[in-house]
């Protein structure tokens, strides 16, 4: 009876460690190296609590059934319980525990159509932006604007994979995480993205935005992002496409509305003409 | 004709060929199983020396040691040699090695069919090895051979084809061979529900084989047809679609991954209750839970795609229907842990793997479930935390099952039994460092990590560095295992026909090492 009461007693005090350590990591919610970004759209921050609901879930789960498992690995071994119990059924746990789950299944399933649908809910949107993924760049198309921005990996993360160049990626400001042209996007509007792949499937991932969406060729799919504040949010392609589907990142920065009409002016004057589309060589050479 | 001429003409036809012949002609279903055994072996460690080269590669930022697309080759050929090439044999060898004596039949139904199922693949895996070796490379695409991209790939592409055309005919025909087994040979006395679980998985696998292997054979004869015929199965240009491989492939592609956890489910239910000493809690439930998790398997491939643009009902149908696996893989897991309940249990090697199979399994199961979730999923697809998953689920999964299967029949297949300090040794280093290697990955992919990338941006160095040396630890760990079992095969403590104390079962009544045909007559059934 004591060693009973000394491993609920010990378990409770794991339970309770965990749970403390759950309460102090709970408001860190800065860029973390371990969980998700609690991001920077409604989206995302939807996303991050269900992701938060379904980790402490599984973890409550987890805490039960691998509480009994140790318990019975540690008190109902042979040299503890040399006699084994016979008994092979019992109808009542087993519909619990058939039930149960159920249960809980729906506690998850809810919140999560609900955020579905809110996600794909595309009516409304104030600015559309068209993404096409080539082998391996990105173009951004803004249809309103005339624009088309091709972004493809910056050349001091080029200089730096090079075979044979030996120049650290410590060098590198964000090391495979920064392009020529990033994407620009205003701030507070319901941004309508509509993303293709030009050859192969890519996909557009930006953990920032909570989510990600893939680019088939000769298919389009529709997506809506509404960026909260200022900053620049990377990401990268997120479907194998070849050779260089590790160099070919996302940058999109996000600016205050009047900022970005400014870089659409700016963007017109210095890159007119029909030619501004033109598809640049890869500096891969492949 | 008399029985004794019976007798005499089937000793005859039977008595074994020496050397290479033995192998090549044999119909006997434990030099066939033997061979499965072997050749997955081998498999796995080639695919695992591939994993070292991924590893290897990832182990600091710019790394440089081989090119992307050799990178990429190894990423794909991993997944398709791990899949096809140490997983489904070992199963498949599990399978003729026990199925016979495990329902008390002298063989397997098929014993021809049996030899060639097994002797094609080592021509299926030279077909596709040897695309390393072929301008333009071996695969690229990853195991799942997305296209439009796995039609740019060079004249490795038809080999590979081809290569999984053969493993799928063998496939079909030892899941075939199994059913006719199980279905006509078993002993008088032994109904349907009282076959050992590890023979009831083992039937429904085989009709989950037989169900989508043609299913992954279409699909990729459409590929061959849409590079070298002139067709647009999956161009929109031609009228077809991308998707449509995406889906042709995950309706394959899923009851594929139960295709590797059901025998897996099957070996644990028959190890728990011996290192227990009690028999299998809630036998009839573990039967339908399999039969449901069969089922649901065909009716949940979208939620592999949520991303590629389905209509929100689709989405919304997968989410709520992969969700539902989680309740008979639920009865499974409290079954177990209801027969260990108040058991008189020991900790012999393959009870240590039955444990961890079960703990470790039930972390992939939590990650399965997260993933499930679409919005959440719209972060989690194709990222580590993905990688993660799926190595929960096959490596401490279904690997970590076929060792305990190995360790726990050894004895009876060899005759004697295996050495346990190293058994136990080899346990400890792989469940510690399949840890270090895959629970980090969680991290990765939750802090934006994609998979299948050669190189990656400064602030993933840590862990990746974390992550590759718990995958070099695991990989040599596994030298421990050939070592046990090479030293268990040429000696070792006479095993006895019951080698474990707490063992019941048919295979258990014959002598240790059992002998070259099962039961020539079949044993009474209680």
């Amino acid at each position: 009876m004591v060693t009973r009461r000394r491993a609920i007693a010990g378990s409770l005090t794991i339970l309770g460690a965990l749970l403390s350590a759950a309460v102090l990591a709970a408001p860190a919610r800065a860029a973390s190296e371990y969980n998700l970004p609690y991001g920077v759209t409604p989206i995302s921050h939807a996303v991050y609590r269900l992701h938060m609901l379904a980790f402490w879930m599984m973890c409550g789960i987890g805490v039960i059934v691998f509480g009994l498992i140790f318990y019975s690995v540690i008190f109902h071994r042979r040299s503890r319980h040399p006699v084994p119990a016979k008994f092979h059924e019992n109808t009542v746990f087993e519909i619990v525990w058939t039930i149960l789950p159920f249960f809980i299944l729906v506690i998850l399933a809810v919140p999560a159509a609900r955020l579905l649908l809110r996600m794909e809910n595309l009516r409304h949107s104030q600015l559309t932006v068209r993404i096409t993924g080539y082998q391996w760049l990105w173009r951004y198309t803004y249809p309103r604007y005339g624009i088309n921005v091709y972004s493809r990996l910056s050349n001091s993360s080029l200089a730096a994979v090079q075979y044979g160049r030996h120049l650290s990626p410590y060098a590198v400001p964000h090391y495979l995480r920064s392009v020529t042209h990033p994407m620009v996007v205003p701030t507070g509007e319901k941004i309508r993205l509509l993303v293709t792949g030009g050859d192969v499937i890519h996909a557009w991932w930006v953990p920032a935005f909570g989510l990600q969406i893939d680019g088939n060729p000769g298919l389009i799919n529709a997506m809506w992002i509404k960026v909260l504040k200022p900053g620049v949010y990377r990401g990268a392609c997120n479907q194998i496409c070849g050779w260089g589907h590790g160099y070919m990142p996302i940058v999109v920065v996000a600016k205050p509305p009047k900022q970005f009409l400014a870089w659409v002016h700016h963007w017109r004057a210095t890159h007119q003409g029909p030619g501004q589309g033109d598809f640049p060589p890869h500096p891969l050479g492949l | 004709m008399s029985s004794e001429a019976l007798a005499h003409d089937h000793a005859a036809e039977h008595a074994p060929p020496r050397g290479l012949m033995r192998w090549i002609t044999t119909t006997n279903h434990k030099d066939i199983g033997t061979m499965y055994l072997v050749l997955s072996l081998i498999m796995f460690f080639v695919g695992g020396a591939m994993a070292m080269v991924i590893r290897a590669q990832l182990f600091r930022p710019d790394m440089q040691l081989v090119t992307p697309l050799f990178f990429n080759q190894m990423a794909t050929m991993h997944g398709l040699i791990m899949i096809f090439g140490a997983v489904m044999p070992a199963f498949v060898g599990l399978a003729n090695w026990m199925i016979p004596m495990m329902i008390g039949a002298p063989d397997m139904a098929l014993p021809r069919l049996n030899n060639w199922s097994f002797w094609i693949l080592p021509f299926a895996f030279t077909l596709l090895l040897i695309t390393l070796f072929l301008p333009g490379g071996g695969p690229q695409g990853g195991w799942t051979m997305y296209v439009p991209f796995n039609l740019q790939l060079g004249y490795g592409f038809p080999f590979m084809i081809f290569a999984i055309h053969l493993m799928g005919i063998s496939s079909v025909m030892g899941a075939i061979n199994i059913i006719a087994t199980i279905l006509n040979m078993r002993a008088p006395g032994m109904t349907l529900m009282k076959m050992p679980l590890f023979v009831w998985a083992w039937l429904i696998t085989a009709y989950l084989l037989i169900a989508v292997m043609p299913v992954l054979a279409g699909g990729v004869t459409m590929q061959l047809l849409d590079r070298y015929f002139g067709t647009h199965f999956f161009s929109v240009a031609g009228g077809g679609s991308p998707i449509l491989w995406e889906h042709v492939f995950w309706f394959f592609g899923h009851p594929e991954v139960y295709i590797m956890i059901l025998p897996a489910f099957g070996i644990i239910s028959e190890i728990i209750p011996t290192f227990s000493r009690k028999p299998i809690f809630g036998y009839r439930s573990m039967v339908y839970a399999l039969a449901s998790i069969a089922f649901l398997s065909f009716i949940v491939w979208g939620h592999h795609m949520f991303v590629v643009g389905m209509p929100v009902a689709a989405d919304l149908f997968f989410m709520f229907s992969t969700m539902l696996i989680a309740v008979p893989t639920g009865i499974k897991i409290f079954n177990w842990v209801a027969t260990m309940w108040k058991g008189s249990l020991t900790f012999e090697t393959p009870m240590l793997f039955a444990v961890a199979f079960i703990v470790l399994f039930t972390i992939g199961g939590f990650s399965g479930v997260m993933l499930a979730l679409v919005p959440a999923d719209f972060q989690y697809n194709n990222s580590y935390f993905v990688v993660a998953h799926f190595h929960y689920v096959l490596v401490t999964g279904a690997v970590f099952a076929i060792m305990a299967a190995v360790y726990y029949w050894l004895p009876k297949w060899t005759g004697h039994m295996y050495n346990e300090f190293w058994g136990k040794t080899h346990f400890w280093l792989s469940a510690i460092a399949a840890n270090v290697l895959y629970f980090p990955m969680h991290f990765l992919g939750l802090a934006g990590m994609p998979r299948r990338i050669p190189d990656y941006p400064l602030q993933f160095a840590n862990l990746n560095m974390v992550v590759s040396i718990g995958g070099f630890v695991f990989g040599l760990s596994q030298l421990i295992f050939v070592a046990v079992i090479f030293s268990c095969v040429r000696a070792g403590k006479k095993a006895e026909a019951r080698a474990w104390e707490g063992a019941r079962g048919l295979e258990w009544t014959l002598p240790s090492p059992a002998p070259y045909h099962s039961f020539s007559t079949p044993p009474e059934i209680a």
